[in-house]
């Protein structure tokens, strides 16, 4: 959480004062689902992390003994069709759904971040294409850009994160540009220019933090469509590469055993849904927390 | 209203040229030298030249753009090397398939969502409010491909009431039609529905609150009068306009959903085209989409206009 302070001039009782960053998380507390998200987005990275350590199998080890064993003692969530964990897969598979949220997510703000404030800082014909361009690629259904941009690069989780990043890209630079264009023009910015501020310093030093709260918003809502779409990805052979696990692709072994595994897709199915949920209650819940009509 | 709509297409134009540049420029992306990868295992330096010829590559890229944008403008947008038949003649072929289960899915989506909206802006902060909250959750995060399995292995493999896929068209048997494509249909709407039930629950806690609502009820008009007729048709104009601006999730959507249920459509094409490496297949399947949501946004835009009249100056 970015906090921004604010100066204080005279002296006054510490406990009066709250910065922004506090004041949004003790909103944040208030709300139970921004909560019960937070807490299941940190259970879920802590698997990931911890994947090895916790895990009861090697996930893709295969045991031709234990083919497709509904779950169990032994296995709780049962095993898939060449005996590997599916607990365990879907411990391990954590790692690329976070990573492909987190990544893409990154790549999209560092190019979408700089390239709004640049459209929103400068106006004019940079203003122009850069909106045109954003205009073009928001034109292009979401999954359908990220399918063909990842066909055209070649299937691996690395392309895939660049796919979506690259495709949530204009959503950053929109959401950056709106924001300068509402800022720019404001008494403390025209005081920093007046006072023979840089561009670049404006703009990063004073404009830049009045973004922040929206992109945290705006980011986290992402990272819910980017897991989405990296089980999409992968679902359609064009994310993780086998052996190595993802939810998406265990979905897509799991569509072959329905009638005589359906725990095959019930579980890597359930830990996506539980997962992006959890990052759309914590965006609503950074939404109402950072909405400055909220108390 | 006509010069708007001239002024609106103006300015699309832009856009428009922007959005082929970039799909055309997709094809730069691939690693190598696009001629190789498109022969595929043919290493035979001849193929390799021919296609260079055919496909202009040989030329510089804006010459490249220029030969392929000719051809768009034309009505022909290549030719999938798999097929053999023209892209533009296979995305007619499959564009009528999509279509049916869009709408299928809209008018379900449009159904559930608003309903669901209605209900929780008038019965607001009580368990309904909450349940239709969940539910529009529900909608916004489960996976469209895995709702889609989950409702093969119900209604397919364990009751077997509906077919697990395929598809017949509904002027072959209008039954069997809506039989195979019920299940997606529903798969596609459900995540609508919830974007609907949160556009409408907004926009009718927006005009409950207004003047003529309280003017009507001060009136002493029945609550059901007020909310279905007064409150609910101005909250729609909206709702409607913005499901509009659904349909590239719904697309989006249909390439998985097809792909699961087996249904010849739009998206299933595209998965075909880039698991055979069929480029030119991929790139005329996003412009077309691309195009048609271009197009749907400016109705949809027009058609606000339309019905407010504030905005027209």
């Amino acid at each position: 959480m970015t906090a921004q302070t604010i100066p204080v001039s005279a002296p006054a009782a510490p406990e009066a004062i709250e910065t922004p960053g506090r004041r949004a998380w003790r909103r944040l507390k208030r709300r139970r689902g921004a909560m019960v998200g937070l807490a299941v987005i940190v259970i879920v990275v802590l698997a990931a992390i911890f994947a090895p350590w916790i895990s009861p199998y090697d996930p893709i080890q295969q045991s031709w003994s234990a083919v497709r064993k509904a779950p169990s003692a032994a296995h709780w969530f049962g095993t898939d069709e060449v005996g590997r964990d599916v607990l365990a897969r879907i411990l391990y598979g954590a790692r690329a759904s976070l990573l492909a949220g987190v990544m893409s997510v990154a790549i999209a703000i560092g190019i979408g971040v700089p390239v709004g404030l640049l459209a929103g800082y400068l106006g004019g014909v940079v203003d122009a294409v850069i909106s045109r361009l954003t205009d073009a690629m928001l034109a292009c259904p979401f999954l359908i850009l990220a399918i063909a941009l990842a066909a055209f690069l070649g299937p691996s989780l690395t392309n895939a994160m660049i796919a979506i990043g690259v495709t949530a890209t204009p959503i950053f630079v929109r959401l950056t540009r709106g924001q300068v264009l509402a800022t720019k023009s404001e008494d403390y910015v025209e005081a920093a220019r007046a006072v023979g501020n840089p561009h670049w310093r404006i703009a990063v030093r004073h404009i830049l933090p009045n973004v922040l709260p929206q992109l945290l918003v705006q980011a986290t809502l992402t990272v819910a469509t980017a897991i989405i779409a990296e089980a999409s990805l992968s679902f359609l052979g064009l994310g993780q590469q086998p052996p190595t696990p993802s939810w998406g692709s265990m979905l897509n072994t799991a569509q072959r055993f329905l009638a005589t595994g359906p725990w095959m897709a019930v579980f890597p199915g359930l830990a996506i849904f539980v997962t992006v949920l959890s990052f759309n209650l914590l965006g609503d819940g950074f939404r109402d927390a950072l909405d400055p009509r909220s108390k | 209203m006509l010069s708007l709509i001239g002024r609106r297409l103006v300015q699309l134009l832009p856009t428009l040229f922007l959005v082929s540049v970039l799909i055309f420029l997709l094809q730069q992306l691939l690693p190598g030298d696009p001629a190789t990868v498109m022969a595929g295992e043919e290493n035979d330096p001849e193929t390799i030249a021919q296609i260079r010829r055919q496909y202009r590559l040989d030329q510089p890229i804006p010459v490249q753009y220029l030969y392929w944008i000719r051809g768009v403008f034309t009505g022909d947008l290549g030719e999938s090397m798999r097929l053999k038949a023209p892209v533009l003649d296979l995305i007619l072929q499959k564009l009528p398939v999509t279509l049916q289960l869009a709408s299928m899915a809209m008018a379900i989506a449009l159904v559930i969502g608003i309903t669901a909206g209605v209900v929780s802006a008038v019965k607001k902060d009580t368990v309904w409010d909450y349940a239709v909250n969940v539910l529009s959750l529900w909608g916004i995060s489960t996976p469209n491909f895995w709702l889609g399995i989950m409702m093969i292995y119900l209604f397919a493999v364990t009751l077997g009431w509906l077919p697990a896929s395929g598809y017949v068209s509904p002027f072959e048997d209008w039954r069997q039609s809506l039989a195979t494509t019920i299940m997606p249909a529903f798969v596609l709407g459900n995540s609508i529905a919830g974007v609907i039930m949160r556009h409408t629950r907004s926009a009718m806690l927006q005009a409950l609150q207004s003047d003529y609502v309280r003017t009507a009820r001060a009136k002493g008009l029945a609550e059901r009068v007020v909310v279905w007729k007064h409150a609910m048709r101005n909250a729609l104009t909206p709702v409607i306009t913005l499901g509009a601006l659904e349909f590239g999730t719904l697309l989006s959507g249909a390439v998985l959903t097809e792909q699961i249920f087996t249904i010849p459509g739009f998206g299933k094409l595209i998965v075909d085209a880039v698991f055979n490496r069929d480029y030119a297949v991929v790139q005329g399947v996003v412009l077309v989409t691309a195009t048609t949501y271009i197009l749907l946004n400016l109705l949809a835009d027009l058609g606000y206009i339309l019905v407010n009249p504030r905005l027209r100056g």
